[in-house]
């Protein structure tokens, strides 16, 4: 069992939450995740790693509450234990010998972004970072990201806050005006990255897209992660969980994770409301 | 007295009752019927049976002793050998094992040692409420990668020499393949769990939730006392065929499948995690995995399911019980047949159609049978211009796994052989002082009693190692 030893909500659909994992602590790089249960008898769920106090012992997690187990997860309080916590899993996203970045991160992506954020700027590193929110209400880590960040642009989709538009525009923007990085790295919503892939082509920039396809085991067994990445004309199956998850955004089929990531999606509807339901009930 | 010439039957749900259930197919023998099986043994001198055992039980012994009733000391005679024998008595192919030589078995079928194996297991399961007692510690310590069947023989063999020995397990469930991998109605679970349990009540210490090669690595363990390491990692990451259409929803390789239906418990009614329940289901191979991920579609309502194989019945590599069963209860065998894609639904006209990216089908070739190849099986060629569509909207790859490499990445000097497998001597030692290995790490997908028997040599290794 590992204690939940803070909690904090940073929007009303996001949650974040200080884990008691030693092992996991003393291991977990950027861009590295978890696996956990909440309850036994649970779904195994992955979740990146948004930092980690080895000294204390305690991971940190960001999650938004999307389906029955993150609803479940959010049930808990502070002081109490949830079931499995398993990792650090996944390989650490490459920094090394990087001196200029732009990091891109959407919504709850961003939780997983500031790590690497924090690493590139105590390498030395110029990092820009621009963070896109559906709306004013969904922004989360903006003071932490302008601690560590050379520069930073914030964006919501409805411009109830800062910039409207998404984060492709300011990154189109800053490559026009002849701006380089040695590497951009994105987090965030498949079709987002799928864009400022899109938007980094015309410049040969290079793009690192961090995966979250659907997971079971994350230890390299059930081969649900699979993704496909065209290389050199071809077609090659990786498994996010053991090769990734940070792939070379041009490779990536985003169209194809897209489709994958939706093959359970009646069924999540479904136990989402149930859970939901059942504690509705509970509180009358 | 007159030889009854052929087994006693074994006692099994009717094959269209199992087939919408879960629970165990094969019911077991009663008192009776095992002691009567048992005088079928002719206890011969020569004992061939027990060489045909990858663990070298003491057979005639044990069944002599249910010969004179004494079930408990049967029982205590399997357990010198094997640390799982109610496990074993199941999941065993003893019809190329122990069975395969039996003397009986040159003019008549040969005892049925995997059952009455499996009699005793139960009996002592069911009525003995001993607990074995660890020994006193002989001051060693050792850990052991993985709690899958070698992991646990090894783990049992030494803790019973007095080791203090730690297993590492990476999911949250003690068992490896025999949690995820092997279905309830082959193997159940409460099964599995009590063996676990009587390991622990050995003084084995599991700790799940550990993956070695991320969380701590092999260099570590030793960092933190441990005199020696097995690693009994098993099977690995899923192979595919490399087909068009293989990244559609409705495509699983057989270890996702199995591991949502049996790890995940998704056979259930009210479960967490979900699976594709019904239609129609095409599982592409002929091993154990693909009779497990056949007959487990079907219990989960699948109204039509296919085997799909590119050989014919005689090389099928399941074990013989496994594809009775699976006939018996209605499993379409298409044989000398292999797929050459996927085919999906595409609605050009609506991108948010929600069947986007769904299996609708398998376009298969038919297959003749030619030359052997260099291990004497006859290589199947396709028969041009036979391509045919088998019509499905799940399909399920089990054509094998290659090795983790967790392990290997994170392990220095660790050698491993051109297919990822960890080389080791015939001890189960690999190229690192004090670390063996067995099971499917090292020799690629295979049965749960090699393992076992890979667990036993390396626990004999290891104690010979750390006595000198």
């Amino acid at each position: 069992m590992y204690r939940i030893v803070r909690k904090k909500e940073l929007n009303p659909t996001v949650t974040q939450m200080e884990i008691e994992a030693p092992l996991v602590a003393r291991k977990a790089r950027p861009g590295q995740f978890i696996i956990l249960r909440v309850t036994d008898e649970g779904e195994r769920i992955p979740l990146t790693v948004a930092g980690t106090d080895p000294k204390e012992g305690t991971v940190k997690i960001i999650f938004q509450i999307v389906g029955a187990t993150t609803f479940l997860l959010n049930t808990k309080k502070e002081g109490e234990y949830i079931q499995d916590f398993v990792g650090p899993l996944g390989q650490a996203t490459e920094l090394e010998g990087l001196k200029k970045v732009c990091i891109v991160g959407g919504g709850v992506g961003c939780a997983i972004a500031l790590p690497i954020a924090q690493a590139l700027h105590d390498m030395g590193a110029e990092v820009t970072s621009i963070i896109g929110f559906r709306t004013k209400d969904l922004l989360i880590l903006e003071d932490d990201f302008r601690s560590c960040s050379d520069r930073l642009i914030v964006m919501t989709d409805d411009g109830s806050y800062a910039r409207q538009g998404n984060v492709t525009v300011p990154l189109k923007e800053m490559l026009e005006n002849g701006e380089t990085f040695d590497t951009v790295i994105t987090i965030g919503p498949l079709i987002m990255m799928k864009f400022v892939v899109l938007t980094c082509k015309p410049f040969e920039v290079p793009v690192i897209a961090s995966m979250n396809p659907i997971m079971i085991d994350g230890t390299g067994m059930c081969g649900g992660c699979r993704l496909t990445l065209s290389r050199n004309g071809e077609k090659i199956t990786k498994f996010a969980c053991v090769d990734g998850p940070d792939f070379n955004g041009y490779e990536i089929d985003f169209d194809e994770a897209m489709s994958r990531g939706r093959m359970y999606m009646d069924y999540e509807r479904h136990a989402y409301e149930k859970t939901c339901n059942l504690f509705a009930q509970e509180r009358r | 007295m007159a030889m009854d010439p052929k087994k006693h039957e074994m006692p099994s749900q009717a094959p269209e009752i199992r087939a919408h259930n879960f629970s165990e197919v094969a019911l077991g023998y009663d008192e009776e019927t095992a002691v009567s099986e048992a005088m079928r043994c002719l206890n011969c001198k020569n004992r061939p049976c027990v060489s045909g055992c990858p663990v070298n039980i003491s057979i005639p012994e044990f069944i002599s002793r249910i010969k004179e009733r004494d079930y408990e000391g049967a029982y205590s005679i399997i357990t010198k050998s094997s640390s799982l024998p109610a496990v074993c008595g199941r999941v065993c192919p003893q019809e190329s094992q122990c069975e395969s030589k039996c003397t009986m078995g040159v003019r008549f079928e040969p005892v049925g040692i995997g059952r009455l194996e499996r009699f005793v297991a139960d009996y002592h399961n069911a009525n003995s409420t001993e607990k074995p007692v660890a020994p006193e510690w002989n001051g060693h310590k050792v850990a052991i990668v993985g709690s899958g069947p070698s992991g646990l023989t090894c783990a049992g063999d030494l803790a019973k020499k007095g080791y203090k020995v730690s297993v590492f397990e990476a999911l949250h469930t003690a068992g490896g393949v025999l949690v995820y991998g092997i279905p309830e109605f082959r193997l159940p679970k409460a099964i599995v769990a009590k063996e676990v349990e009587t390991l622990k009540d050995l003084g084995v210490d599991i700790e799940t939730n550990v993956v070695i090669g991320k969380t701590l690595t092999v260099d570590e363990l030793f960092d933190a006392g441990y005199e020696a390491v097995f690693i009994g990692s098993g099977a690995g990451l899923p192979n595919f065929m490399n087909i068009p259409g293989e990244a559609y929803k409705g495509v699983y390789s057989a270890n996702e499948f199995l591991t949502r239906s049996n790890l995940m418990k998704a056979y259930r009614d009210d479960p967490n995690t979900p699976i594709m329940k019904g239609g129609r289901v095409a599982v592409v191979g002929g091993g154990n995995v693909a009779m497990d991920a056949a007959r487990t579609a079907l219990r989960l309502g699948a109204e039509k399911v296919y085997i799909v194989y590119r050989r014919s019945m005689e090389e099928l590599p399941a074990r013989k019980e496994e594809v009775e069963h699976a006939i018996e209860e209605g499993i379409d065998f298409r044989l000398l047949n292999n797929p050459v894609e996927i085919i999906g639904f595409n609605d050009p006209e609506d991108p948010r159609n929600p069947k986007n990216g769904f299996v609708t089908g398998m376009r298969c070739i038919r297959m003749e049978l030619g030359e052997p190849d260099e291990r004497g099986r006859r290589r199947p060629v396709p028969v041009e211009g036979s391509e045919f569509e088998l019509d499905v909207d799940t399909v399920i790859m089990a054509i094998g796994t290659s090795p983790n490499p967790l392990i290997k990445n994170t392990t220095e000097g660790l050698e491993v052989n051109r297919r990822g497998g960890i080389v080791v001597n015939e001890d189960g030692l690999t190229s690192r002082k004090a670390v063996y290995a067995g099971g499917d790490a090292v020799t690629g997908a295979a049965t749960v009693i090699s393992a076992m028997g890979a667990g036993k040599v390396a626990a004999k290794a290891i104690d010979e190692y750390l006595m000198n």
